[in-house]
């Protein structure tokens, strides 16, 4: 076993060795750009990009025609929402969103409400999943876009895609869902679930960073985005910009591996997941975040109350993993998606995220529960909070001076 | 971003870690920081009859540079007079761990921690309390 070890899954994934090996070529031989019709180099490198339309649509169960190559899922998002407001403006100005969305969304949004768009923030529950009733109550004969994520980044759980797709489209919205997390961990399947776009990328299943798809209906309805980028015209004039060949064949290639091995992987890594949590939740005051029903099967969000979470990192040597404490970014508030499911700041501070993968093995994984523990005991001992507590002290009753 | 060796140090090898006797006449304790804001110290000095600090413990709840910032801090006032430990200021610990600026706060908040255990202790001990000049926060 090699340290340090990588539980950061959800953040990127190594690239599949065999994915490397699919792209390689359309590095050097075949470096043709796949615009050119005129000679043999831009046809190979057509034949490339074609096949790989043809991988990522099987994936996800559309047609090639309904891709379209991204630069990744923050582009896609941009690409899908912003699109759709253009194209649809006059049909109404209304999108439904979730607190719990990643910035890519949320921000996205928020850039639209400067350009006259009303946005509704549904508030999540405690589990992390929305209230399938008040996104009813939010729709408004202008709400053009319902935007909910698939499967969420920080605490994996998994939104009711059906039963909110079929809301927005009974009230004749649109469905958009950042599906960045679950393609190629979970089935997603764009004519069973009613999805209507779809934004997602290679880099979190083993494949490339730079590039990622949204997905376009082209039936029942026919959407259609206004494009982002001009240019010439690539992607049927939905994002121009000449493809990156080796990446879209890298994305192509992930999405057939996960395809074919995503069933037996998301039973072994549900598994370890399970094993990783129940023995660190066997110690006192830590907490399971997120619905533990509904989510992705390779992630746990662990709060260790009375240890902040980025010290806490510092002690778990050799574990590479991330928290929802403030401390981990420029800003000092913590984790908004933690603080969305009514989490106390203190607890959002002493979140932990373990995100397994596809080359996470149960060694790793029973190596992480012990240097966990002993992380977690270790700073409990330096931390007066921890000590306050088992002297039977109410922290909340404390005066403390914020700052 | 990466920590500098100094905090790396303290961090997993804090001195001082542990807790006096808060009841104590002799003893001054000082809690500052929030849950809510991610850090929490609590420092303690035992001071004797000529206003000499014999001892200092510490423990915090917060990142790796709250925890070496507190841990130096008791470092450097063992063997100091109170007087002398009112000098020391948070730049004097952003300086000695290289603290990036974004962990100016934990120096701060150390900073903090010493001025109100010195007050604890005066106020025990009939003295009244400094006022308190530097609040960053």
């Amino acid at each position: 076993m090699e340290l340090p070890i990588y539980l950061d899954n959800n953040a990127t994934t190594p690239l599949d060795p065999r994915v490397l090996e699919a792209m390689l070529p359309y590095f050097t031989t075949k470096f043709g750009n796949a615009a050119s019709r005129n000679h043999p180099f831009g046809w190979v490198a057509e034949e490339g990009v074609d096949y790989a339309r043809e991988q990522v649509a099987k994936l996800i169960g559309c047609t090639e025609k309904e891709i379209i190559f991204t630069s990744g899922a923050t582009e896609a998002d941009n690409l899908g929402i912003k699109g759709v407001f253009e194209m649809y403006h006059e049909k109404g100005n209304h999108i439904i969103t979730a607190t719990t969305e990643h910035k890519a969304v949320l921000d996205t949004c928020k850039h639209l409400e400067k350009l006259g768009a009303k946005i509704t923030y549904l508030k999540v529950k405690e589990d992390g999943l929305i209230d399938l009733q008040e996104l009813e109550a939010a729709m408004t004969p202008e709400t053009i876009l319902v935007t909910i994520m698939y499967g969420n980044n920080e605490i994996g759980v998994v939104q009711p895609i059906k039963e909110i797709a079929a809301i927005a489209h009974k009230h004749g919205a649109l469905f958009f869902t950042d599906a960045t997390q679950a393609v190629g961990k979970i089935p997603v399947n764009v004519i069973e679930d009613g999805i209507d776009l779809m934004a997602f990328s290679a880099h979190k299943m083993y494949g490339p960073k730079g590039v990622g798809a949204l997905y376009v209906r082209r039936k029942n309805p026919r959407v259609k985005v206004t494009s982002q980028m001009d240019g010439g015209g690539h992607e049927r004039g939905m994002r121009s910009g000449t493809l990156n060949v080796p990446g879209i064949v890298g994305l192509g290639k992930a999405c057939e591996l996960c395809r074919l091995e995503m069933d037996e992987e998301a039973t072994r890594l549900s598994a370890l997941r399970d094993k990783l949590e129940s023995s660190l939740t066997t110690m006192e005051e830590s907490y399971v975040n997120g619905n533990t029903a509904h989510r992705l099967p390779h992630v746990a969000n662990i709060s260790f109350k009375y240890v902040e979470g980025e010290g806490l990192m510092m002690a778990m040597k050799d574990l590479a993993v991330s928290s929802g404490s403030a401390c981990t970014s420029a800003s000092l508030e913590p984790s908004y998606v933690l603080k969305s499911l009514g989490l106390s700041d203190d607890l959002a501070h002493s979140s932990i995220r373990f995100g397994l993968g596809r080359f996470t093995t149960e060694e790793e994984v029973d190596y992480a529960i012990e240097n966990t523990k002993k992380a977690v005991n270790h700073l409990r001992d330096l931390s007066p909070l921890w000590e306050m507590f088992k002297e039977g002290i109410d922290l909340s009753k404390i005066e403390w001076a914020e700052h | 971003m990466a920590y500098s060796e100094k905090v790396m140090e303290h961090y997993t090898n804090p001195r001082n870690v542990g807790t006096l006797n808060k009841d104590s006449k002799s003893v001054g304790t000082g809690l500052v920081g929030a849950p809510e804001c991610g850090d929490v110290m609590r420092l303690q000095i035992e001071v004797d009859d000529n206003n000499v600090i014999t001892d200092a413990k510490f423990k915090t709840f917060g990142c790796g540079s709250a925890i070496a910032s507190s841990s130096l801090a008791t470092e450097w006032l063992k063997g100091k007079t109170i007087d002398e430990a009112l000098t020391i200021d948070n730049m004097d610990i952003v300086e000695e761990l290289a603290l990036p600026p974004v962990k100016i706060h934990c120096s701060v908040l150390a900073e903090d921690a010493i001025k109100s255990a010195i007050n604890d202790y005066r106020v025990k001990n009939g003295l009244e309390a400094f006022e308190l000049a530097k609040s960053h926060h």
